[in-house]
Order: C-alpha cells, then sequence, then structure tokens
C-alpha cells in the first residue's frame, strides 16, 4: 500500500516539479550552451591548425639551403638567402638575453622574498604593466634612448628593446619558481650560518635553476618572434655577416673588442624584419623567401614553448612523485 | 643571521686574510640586497622612464598641434610636407578595430574558457590550454602574412561583401558597414579580425584562471539547488569571476590597442577619412611603424611620438585597470600580453 502511494506521489511530484520549473527547456537549454561552448573551442583550434598547416606546407615549398648559407641577392638572380637575418636574430637574441637575464633574476629573487613590501607590490604590478605597454611603443622608447644619441641605428638599439620585452616574462616566471622552492632548503642553509647572498646564490637559485632556465627560454621565444620594436632600432641590413666583419677586423688588426663592437654598433636584420619587408614587395619570389621565413621563425618559437612548457609538466609530475 | 658567522670566527684564531674573507662574507648581504633592490626599481623605473621620454620628446609636435592633434574632423591632414599633422584617423581605426575585434572576440573567449574549466574532461584540460597558448605564441608577423595571403581573401573579403549588402542597407548601421570591400579585402574590418583572434587565447587563458580560481563550494551550493551545469555557470560562476572576467577582456582590448605588425599589414593603411568597417584604414600603431623611420622632419617625428604617447598613455591606464580587477579575483598565472 505504501509503496504504492510512494509510486503514485513520485510520479506526480516528479511531473509537477518538472512541469513548474521547466525542467525541459532547462536541460535543453544546458545541452545548447554546453554545445555551443565546444563548437567555440573547435572553431578556435581549427583557426590555429589553419595557421600551421598553411604555413608549414607554404614555408617547406620555399625552404632550401641557399636560404641559410647565402645573402640575399638582387631580384632575378637565384640562390639568395636571408643569411644576414639569421645572423642578426642570433645576436639580437644573445644580446637581449645578456641585458635581460640578471636584471630579472635579481628583481626576481627580490620579488620572491618580499611580495607584500611597498616596493614589492610596486614591482609586481610595474612588471604586469610593463609587459602590456605595446612593443611598438618600447620601439619608440629606445629609439629616443639610444638611437638619438649614437645618431645610427644599431644592434645595441634593438637588443635592449629586445631584452625590455623579455624582462616581465623573465621575472613572473623566476619569481614563481623561487617561490616553489622549498623554505627548509634556504632555512637550513641561513641557519648554517651562510649569509643571505650566499644562500640566494648557492641554495635558492641553483634549487630554481631549471625553472628559471624555462622562463628565460619563453622570453627568448617572445622577443625572437618580435617585429615592432626593431624597425627603427635594429633598421635592418642586406650586407650584415659575422664572419666578414671579423675577418675584415682580423685582416686590419683590430682587438677583439673593436670587432666585437663593430659587430654590435651596425645596423641588423631579423628574421622577422624580412619577413615583413618581403611580404609587402611585389614580387612573388620575395613573398616566396617570406614564407619560407615565416616557417623557420615559426618552428623556432613553437619548439622552444612546447619544449619549455612540456619540461615544467614533467618536473612538475616528478616533483609530485608520479 | 649574520652575526653568528662573525662570532663564529671567536673560536679559532683566524689569520688576517681569512678574517678579511670573512668580513666581506659578513657585509656581503649589504651589496646583495642593493643589488637585488635596484634592480626591482629598475623594471618601474623603465615605465616611467617611457612615459616621460615619450612626452618630452614629443614637445615640438605638441606645441605646434596643441587639441587640434586628436581633435575628431571629418577631414583630418596629415602632411610631413606643409606640416599640419592631425591624428584623429588612427585614434579612430585603432579604436573601431579593436572594439569590434572584442565583440567577436569575447563571446569566443568566454564559451572556450567555460569549455575549459567547466566541461571538458580533466584529461583534455592541460593539453587543450597548452595549444591555446600556442596560439598566442606564434609571433605577430605571421599572422599578417597568414592574412594578406589566406584570410584576406577566403574570409574576410566574402563575409564584408556579405555585411555590406545587408548591413549597409540599415539606417544608421550603413554609416560603418558602407560598401563595398576592396578586391583585397585589406580594411579596417580585416584588422579586427585578425586581432580578434590574436586576443582571444589572452582573453581565455585569463578567464580560465579566474574560473578555475573560483573555490569548489559555489558549484556545488548551486547544484545541490538543482541548478543545471549551465545555469550554475551562468548565474553562479560568471557573477563570481566577473570582476576577473572584465579585467580580461580589458587586456585583450589593451592588447589589441597596441598590436602592430598584423594590423599594419592587413589594414591598408590609407587615410581616407572614411568611418566605414569596410573600408582601408590607419591605426596609431600602423602609422608608427610605416612613417617613423623614414621621417625627415623633426616635427614629423614628434608627431609620431605624439601618436605614441597617446597610444602609451591608453594602454597605461587599461592595463592599470585590468590588473587591478584581475588581481582582486587572486594573482593568475597570466600569459604576458604581447603586442
Amino acid at each position: 500500500m505504501s509503496s504504492e502511494t510512494n509510486v503514485w506521489l513520485g510520479a506526480s511530484t516528479k511531473q509537477l516539479i518538472q512541469s513548474r520549473t521547466g525542467y525541459r527547456r532547462r536541460k535543453f537549454t544546458n545541452t545548447v550552451m554546453s554545445t555551443i561552448t565546444a563548437l567555440f573551442t573547435l572553431a578556435a583550434l581549427s583557426v590555429l591548425f589553419w595557421i600551421i598547416i598553411y604555413v608549414l606546407i607554404k614555408g617547406f615549398q620555399y625552404l632550401n639551403l641557399d636560404f641559410f648559407i647565402h645573402l640575399p641577392r638582387p631580384l632575378g638572380i637565384s640562390g639568395g638567402g636571408v643569411l644576414n637575418a639569421i645572423e642578426g636574430t642570433i645576436i639580437l637574441t644573445i644580446l637581449a638575453s645578456l641585458f635581460a637575464i640578471i636584471p630579472g633574476i635579481l628583481a626576481a629573487y627580490y620579488v620572491a622574498y618580499n611580495p607584500n613590501t611597498p616596493l614589492g607590490i610596486a614591482v609586481r604590478f610595474g612588471t604586469d604593466v610593463l609587459s602590456g605597454v605595446p612593443s611598438i611603443i618600447i620601439g619608440l622608447f629606445c629609439y629616443a634612448l639610444i638611437v638619438k644619441y649614437q645618431g645610427h641605428y644599431s644592434a645595441l638599439a634593438g637588443s635592449v628593446a629586445l631584452a625590455i620585452l623579455m624582462l616581465p616574462t623573465i621575472i613572473r616566471t623566476t619569481e614563481e619558481m623561487i617561490k616553489l622552492v622549498p623554505h627548509t632548503l634556504r632555512e637550513g642553509s641561513l641557519a648554517l650560518g651562510s649569509p643571505e647572498w650566499k644562500t640566494a646564490i648557492s641554495v635558492s637559485l641553483p634549487a630554481a635553476s631549471q625553472g628559471i632556465i624555462t622562463g628565460i627560454l619563453l622570453g627568448i621565444a617572445r622577443a625572437s618572434g618580435e617585429t615592432a620594436p626593431l624597425l627603427f632600432t635594429a633598421l635592418g641590413n642586406d650586407n650584415y655577416e659575422v664572419g666578414k666583419i671579423i675577418t675584415a677586423g682580423l685582416a686590419n688588426h683590430k682587438g677583439i673588442f673593436a670587432i666585437l663592437g663593430s659587430i654590435v654598433t651596425q645596423p641588423v636584420d631579423s628574421l622577422p624584419l624580412t619577413l615583413w619587408k618581403y611580404a609587402q614587395q611585389p614580387y612573388p619570389e620575395r613573398i616566396n623567401q617570406s614564407w619560407a621565413a615565416a616557417l623557420v621563425l615559426m618552428i623556432l618559437v613553437l619548439s622552444l614553448n612546447i619544449f619549455t612548457r612540456v619540461w615544467v609538466q614533467v618536473r612538475a609530475n616528478r616533483m609530485q612523485g608520479k | 643571521m649574520t652575526k653568528e658567522t662573525h662570532s663564529l670566527s671567536n673560536r679559532r684564531p683566524a689569520t688576517r686574510w681569512v678574517a678579511r674573507f670573512r668580513l666581506f662574507i659578513h657585509y656581503g648581504d649589504r651589496p646583495w640586497n642593493t643589488l637585488t633592490i635596484s634592480m626591482s626599481v629598475l623594471t618601474i623605473l623603465l615605465v616611467l622612464a617611457i612615459g616621460i621620454l615619450l612626452w618630452r620628446d614629443s614637445a615640438g609636435s605638441r606645441a605646434v598641434s596643441g587639441l587640434n592633434f586628436i581633435k575628431p574632423t571629418s577631414d583630418a591632414s596629415w602632411n610631413p610636407v606643409s606640416g599640419e599633422f592631425q591624428a584623429w584617423p588612427f585614434i579612430y581605426g585603432t579604436l573601431v578595430t579593436s572594439l569590434f575585434s572584442l565583440v567577436l572576440a569575447v563571446p569566443i573567449s568566454l564559451g572556450v574558457a567555460i569549455f575549459l574549466a567547466e566541461l571538458c574532461p580533466e584529461w583534455l584540460r592541460a593539453p587543450l590550454g597548452g595549444i591555446f597558448e600556442l596560439l598566442a605564441a606564434i609571433p605577430s608577423v605571421i599572422y599578417g602574412l597568414w592574412g594578406i595571403f589566406v584570410f584576406l581573401p577566403n574570409m574576410v573579403e566574402p563575409v564584408g561583401k556579405f555585411l555590406g549588402s545587408i548591413l549597409g542597407q540599415i539606417p544608421v548601421l550603413n554609416v560603418i558597414f558602407r560598401g563595398p570591400i576592396p578586391a583585397s579585402g585589406a580594411s579596417l574590418l580585416a584588422a579586427a579580425f585578425i586581432l580578434s583572434i590574436m586576443i582571444t587565447p589572452t582573453i581565455t587563458a585569463i578567464t580560465r584562471d579566474v574560473f578555475l580560481a573560483i573555490p569548489v563550494s559555489q558549484r556545488e551550493a548551486s547544484l545541490a539547488l538543482g541548478s543545471t551545469r549551465w545555469e550554475t555557470i551562468w548565474k553562479v560562476l560568471i557573477p563570481y569571476g566577473l570582476s576577473g572576467i572584465l579585467g580580461a577582456v580589458i587586456l585583450g582590448l589593451g592588447r589589441a590597442l597596441g598590436e602592430t605588425m598584423a594590423v599594419t599589414m592587413v589594414v591598408g593603411n590609407s587615410i581616407g577619412g572614411s568611418l566605414s568597417l569596410l573600408k582601408p584604414g590607419y591605426t596609431m600603431s600602423s602609422i608608427i611603424a610605416n612613417e617613423f623611420a623614414e621621417a625627415v622632419s623633426p616635427l614629423h617625428t614628434q608627431a609620431l611620438l605624439e601618436v605614441g604617447l597617446i597610444l602609451f598613455i591608453m594602454t597605461l591606464l587599461l592595463n592599470i585597470l585590468a590588473r587591478l580587477l584581475v588581481w582582486r579575483v587572486g594573482r593568475g598565472n597570466v600569459q604576458g600580453a604581447r603586442a
């Protein structure tokens, strides 16, 4: 009897609740909206794959050995490459890393251990704001700061601009990584009597070193793809070849610093800069080369990104003991 | 802790050099602290220095043009020869492309973020998130190159034609959708489309982090009251994380305002004075990119620096606002915005 009532009651309340609360309609909305979010995700993914696959196909079509080992040649003469841009990219990235890494790590060390002091808050905020400043504005800044006084465009000005772009990435990643180092390690070192600076150099920073390298690689990935800050700092240089500069310097019996100086104070080209210039020219030859440059650039940037992310994941898993 | 170091030396009689070395270790903290603090101050000084330098170096242009520089006009002149500079077309181009890109990017990013944080299976979350971060890592010039040769002819041109034929008939909307779109597709609309692709990962990443930072108890309480998953997301989670989501949108806007290379490649670069989205235009960043290296007269350089100053102030204010909003929710791991 009682079970019968329950069944009867259950059925009716279920119907009642379903009709009063619009259960069908609500369930329908739920399904439709969930599907829409999934479709949006699919759409965004398909754009990404559209770009990557198109660049891969076009790039491999026009990539050849000449691309890597020759300077640009005049139109109509085959066999030209972008050696100047590749060497320029390497020089710019190395210089920018030199400028950015040490200040970045030191600032991150301060922020990691003093996050709530006025200066710590200001630095965290300043870093976030700096990462939002458009890269072209940083280019203008370096023009006003360096090019104007030097009187000519140079690799130095370009690399300072790239260093400013790398700085927020390095500071933020390093800060997070130093925070992950167990406090016991640092306290153990301090308890043994070593001063703060020695603890930092021989305990805290080495323990976070892999993470710091990750941050540096991400910074390099970001900087090596940038064009806008180089437009009026590094400018571009079709005849830039490090080998030639060195042999010319040795022939004139210059010192090593004079040679390094002449490498650094010339205008240089970089891959993204070349890509930009070539893409705007009406000659198919140049446009093909810009697809090849896009491929090289994309592989460089994406592999740096994928490598660092996988590395971080593996490390995190190992730390959790998986 | 340094005092202990010093007192240890009392145990063993140390030679003079060892004592000196210990003294160096003892006082090593002072240079170390000075170093870390000065490097921290350097990052703040950098932001200030950018503003100060741009302000100082654009003084000539500010004195000559005054407020005329930014006044909205329909027939603005930008003439390096006669020295007349009015930046309104660029400001309009920047604002209209950025805002229109938000119209496209915000619903999509919100959808993707909801899917990543709430709906997709656990094992799919990390790889999908990683893939979206790759989308943010692709250099701007590659978007531009792909835009010119693939996206514009295949996507923007047909869509622009369609919009022009439909919305171009409606009285108010026909101001911003007056066709026809050029055959190459290069237009403000193209810039807005490319921008929306580029800022989607930024907005998605931050919004996802905002969702993930919301306590599970909020979801459980809502589900226990009988809401569906979608009602939980729409009526509980989104209101809870609203300030963070707003911050993410503003950060996306900031990135769109400053984006240079891809926009310069697809926007058409013409100072036509047309209000229509379907016509080629110019943005603040693209005029700097195109003309700065070739600017000969000092006034021209200064005018471009002033455009840069306006852009810097706009992005700075937006960034400060956005960071304050995002920080309220908790400092998410925000992927650096590239511009």
